[in-house]
């Protein structure tokens, strides 16, 4: 029965994929050969980044190793070139040099952080090659050579937002860690709810540092902060590492979902495999994924990614679809521009679609980041979230936020004749004042 | 067919012992529950709670109860609603009495979805449901929740509820909540003085809200009045309770530092070897943890609650044979070297941290909190977790076991001898080299045991011995290097004085704060708090 189901769903899968126009997806006993076509994967596999990059890794090995059993790419074999750059900053731009320059590679996939996506990007724009960057990040930046397939904040913080609204929230703690992404996310966030009214003592902005692990303090300053009398909810940017201390002292400290909620940007299936969620049941996270979401395109991928990896308990989770939907484009524009000359590729990269794992299609846009659902999942006791809302359509991903006065006016548009990622409407040029200062923040 | 005619009868008896003109069709109970069946919109879920709510019958609480709890299923096939337990194979309840009914495959159920909307309004539904309850502890909780839930229109219900109790605490409970939605009604303004006083003794932070809203908007003076008097007393309470809290807080993060730091103060402290890998040794000790709860877990699940009293020793035993054969097959070849010791050990550090990811994953591993360290108590306005104090406690029995091991053991003498004066130790017939082994190896082996309770607070992955690994060495000179009461007083007085900088800095500041401070005092005592004296000190 079960096998039955995957193979039913594999073939509707694979006659979707044929339908768009995959060419070659579909000629799988033909085995690719030529000179192979060279692949970067640039996450950190060791130090304290490796704890959520390695497993990004093993996506991307995975989906390189089927689109070879689908015949390659262009008729020619893909291969894999992976480094370590060791959660280390400056490493990531000499590892991305290495293969760029060394190794090759036709396109890389890879980093996390966004001090380590800033730490490559002089790289990628002096040796002409592509980026594609999977994780949700702080937007305010749109580069030719990087497609941003992961959320910009208008496709997973300010939905969350405007959810929680919905459900009577009227007070605020925005909790991160202190780096770019909670301070650029919050400082959106701020904006944003200042804008709908929300009174600037009804919001609480606390950061704390990298791995903190001590949140008796912040725990009961929020609970005090929840006892005012008005419905409260934490806004948790809280980066990797800190988030299972943090939820371990909710939970002891008896702040429940029904009184307080808190909805992460940062917390995913992965994250959640290391803690006991039974006392965090109904806690939330904003995500344009979750493996929970029932569509024959997840079940086909989360079977396979069991099988790839020998362990059926381990989980998928957002960063890995936007490396599926980024790997997918990809492929798709390599064979629209019949080519992997990175400025062709770059061009023929704008418009294209691809299905995403919910069910639905992913476009590329001129601005470089991508179109995604979102949805709001509650967790559950087993580990995994239970999706309570979702955006009726698709969200496009907006490079410059328009909750901030500096970066209200730039707009973005990679298509010639304009062809600039920061071209400011107010002056008329590209790249004008407000960028430089949106850039510097 | 059985199962069936098995309901009905249970519903025939069940209406039949009901006074059954009380309900109205549409208010039955058991038709009410089942109309939770079949796939359905969260709002039509939140409607149908409110409505069982509406029809005011003690009885649904079991319903709402596994609502809440997503144990509520309906069967695929005809929408009929059960209470289900288990796994796989479940077992069926039937949603009004809890009898059991039956047993069937999980999948042929569905959960009735719930969101947090819907457990709030549970909640709020059982607040008033449950009132009347046999068990004290459910009309303590009820209580609670009709304090901040309580309308004007709920007063009579209170009012007999008070009548009819006769447990104090909660009677007080109760009044609290009268007070609260006495302050919400029209009642005159007497009235409204009196509950201002019946919750002036109450004095949290939710009461004060509540009060200061009465303050503002009040146009009685007389109530106004009495409303900022109240105002004042709770604020000057939580003030108190305030820094008792920062107190417990600064004792609870020091006890972390404690354990982190106090093999360090063996290793580092006492053999003045700068090991690195300190860190790595709490790490396994966590790890080890882990792999007795997961063997506990698919070999005796019984023995769950004592996983951690099984993990102490063999987390002892495995950081302790770590660092012996780290002594003997590296260290012992670079005392009195510290530059390439410092070197070496960060190098050990490095391959533990590798060996343990290749062998466990990178991401991070469950390690379950036994019961007797889940959640908190309250006393007065603070709120105590369980695991905290455990952790208070297990540091301090560490601590004094370590001290006397040094002072009243033959061991202890020897390891203080040949730090003091390792010739004229070797001169009386000690032998060095293996003292030196068991020093190692026991400093390592204490921050195997470090790791066990350190695995209840914070993450089990390979990185977790890099953010403690600062902090100890921190600890241990501030204290005083080769002193265990220092590392003691200095573990405490910094986890203080981080508590009470942090409400005003925030951690950020707050941590660099602490650093600057060690900074100048290391400036002006170089040698830390409790300094040790004598001439042999640097030998």
């Amino acid at each position: 029965m079960r096998s039955a189901m995957t193979w039913m769903q594999r073939t509707a899968l694979a006659a979707t994929i044929a339908a768009f126009g995959v060419s070659g997806a579909v000629a799988a006993d033909t085995k690719p050969k030529g000179e192979p076509i060279k692949v970067g994967i640039l996450h950190s596999l060791s130090g304290t980044m490796a704890i959520s990059e390695t497993t990004l890794k093993d996506a991307m090995l995975m989906l390189i190793d089927e689109q070879n059993k689908k015949g390659g790419l262009l008729g020619r074999p893909l291969e894999p070139v992976v480094v370590d750059p060791a959660s280390n900053w400056p490493l990531f731009a000499e590892k991305a040099r290495e293969l760029i320059s060394q190794d090759k590679v036709a396109a890389v996939f890879g980093c996390w952080t966004s001090v380590s996506r800033k730490s490559v990007l002089p790289v990628f724009k002096e040796l002409d090659s592509i980026l594609f960057y999977p994780v949700q990040y702080e937007g305010e930046e749109s580069e030719r050579n990087v497609f941003y397939t992961g959320a910009a904040p208008n496709q997973q913080a300010i939905p969350a937002v405007d959810y929680l609204m919905n459900e009577g929230v009227k007070r605020w703690v925005l909790e991160g860690t202190d780096y770019v992404y909670p301070r650029t996310t919050n400082k959106i966030l701020e904006a944003y709810l200042k804008s709908k009214g929300v009174a600037a003592e009804d919001i609480k902005v606390n950061y704390t540092p990298f791995g903190f692990s001590d949140w008796q303090t912040e725990v009961s300053a929020i609970k005090d902060f929840g006892s005012a009398g008005k419905k409260t909810a934490v806004v948790s940017t809280v980066n990797g590492d800190a988030n299972v201390p943090f939820y371990k002292e909710l939970a002891n400290q008896g702040v429940s979902a029904e009184d307080i909620p808190v909805v992460a940007f940062s917390v995913g299936e992965e994250e959640l495999a290391g803690i006991d969620t039974s006392p965090l049941v109904g806690h939330l996270a904003a995500w344009n994924y979750f493996e929970s979401i029932d569509t024959p395109q997840n079940d086909d991928f989360i079977a396979k990614w069991h099988k790839f990896i020998g362990n059926d308990k381990r989980v998928t989770n957002d960063p890995m679809e936007a490396h599926y939907i980024g790997f997918n484009m990809w492929v798709k524009a390599v064979e629209k521009a019949g080519t992997t000359d990175p400025d062709k590729v770059i061009d023929a990269m704008i418009g294209v679609s691809v299905p995403n794992l919910t069910g639905g299609y992913s476009t590329m846009m001129p601005n470089h980041h991508i179109t995604k659902p979102v949805f709001i999942g509650e967790i559950q006791d087993d580990g995994q979230f239970q999706v309570v809302w979702q955006t009726p359509g698709l969200v496009p991903g907006d490079a410059w936020s328009d909750y901030l006065p500096e970066s209200k006016p730039l707009i973005s548009d990679w298509r010639k004749p304009m062809s600039c990622g920061n071209f400011n409407t107010a002056t008329g040029k590209c790249g004008g004042a407000g960028a430089e200062k949106a850039a510097a923040n | 067919m059985m199962r069936l005619v098995r309901q009905f009868l249970v519903f025939l008896l069940i209406a039949l012992i009901l006074p059954i003109g009380a309900y109205a069709q549409s208010s039955d109970p058991a038709a009410l529950i089942q109309s939770f069946g079949g796939k359905q919109s969260f709002d039509d879920t939140e409607a149908v709670v409110k409505k069982l709510a509406a029809a005011g019958d003690p009885q649904v609480a079991r319903a709402l109860n596994a609502l809440s709890k997503g144990d509520l299923v309906y069967r695929k096939s005809d929408n009929q609603v059960f209470i289900a337990s288990g796994r796989g194979t479940v077992d069926l309840f039937d949603p009004l009495t809890g009898t059991k009914v039956g047993e069937a495959a999980s999948r042929d159920f569905s959960k009735v979805r719930v969101k947090n909307s819907i457990r709030r309004a549970v909640t709020d539904a059982l607040g008033s449901l449950t009132l009347r309850s046999p068990d004290p502890n459910t009309r303590m909780a009820a209580a609670g929740t009709l304090f901040s839930t309580a309308t004007p229109e709920a007063m009579k219900t209170l009012d007999a509820a008070i009548a009819a109790e006769t447990v104090p605490a909660i009677k007080t409970k109760l009044e609290e909540a009268r007070a609260a939605a006495v302050l919400k009604s029209d009642e005159p303004a007497a009235a409204k003085v009196e509950a201002v006083k019946t919750l002036a003794g109450k004095g949290d932070r939710e009461t004060l809200a509540m009060i200061r809203g009465v303050a503002a908007t009040s146009k009685d003076a007389q109530l106004k009045q009495a409303a900022t008097t109240a105002a004042v007393s709770i604020e000057n309470t939580i003030a108190t309770w305030t820094i008792l809290q920062n107190v417990w807080y600064g004792l609870s993060l020091g006890s972390v530092l404690l354990l982190a730091a106090i093999g360090l103060a063996i290793t580092f402290g006492v053999m003045g070897v700068i090991n690195m890998a300190h860190g790595e040794m709490v790490m396994l000790g966590a790890y080890t943890t882990f792999v007795v709860q997961e063997l506990i877990r698919t070999h005796a699940p019984g023995l769950f609650e004592v996983s951690l009293a099984i993990a102490l020793p063999l987390a002892f035993l495995v950081s302790g044979a770590v660092g012996l054969v780290m002594e003997r097959c590296l260290i012992r070849f670079l005392y009195g070297r510290p530059l390439e010791t410092l070197l070496a050990t960060f190098g050990v550090s490095l391959i533990l941290q590798q060996a343990v990811r290749t062998i466990f994953g990178p991401s991070n591993r469950e390690v379950g909190n036994p019961d007797f360290m889940s959640g908190a108590f309250d006393i007065g306005l603070m709120s105590v977790t369980w695991n905290r104090l455990w952790i208070i406690v297990f540091a301090l029995v560490v601590f004094v076991a370590l001290l006397a091991l040094l002072n009243k053991t033959a061991l202890g003498l020897q390891m203080r001898a040949v730090t003091q004066n390792r010739k004229m130790a070797a001169a009386m017939g000690i032998r060095t080299p293996w003292v030196d082994a068991m020093t190692f190896a026991l400093g390592s082996g204490i921050a195997g045991i470090a790791g066990v309770a350190l695995s209840q607070i914070d993450n089990v992955s390979p990185n977790l011995g890099q953010g403690y690994i600062i902090d100890s060495f921190m600890v241990v000179v501030f204290g005083g290097v080769g002193n265990l009461w220092g590392t003691l007083v200095g573990a405490m007085s910094l986890g203080v004085v981080n508590k009470f900088l942090e409400p005003y800095a925030g951690a950020v500041l707050g941590k660099i704060v602490v650093l600057v401070l060690i900074i100048l005092f290391i400036q002006k005592r170089p040698r830390g708090l409790f300094a040790q004296k004598g001439r042999f000190v640097d030998a």
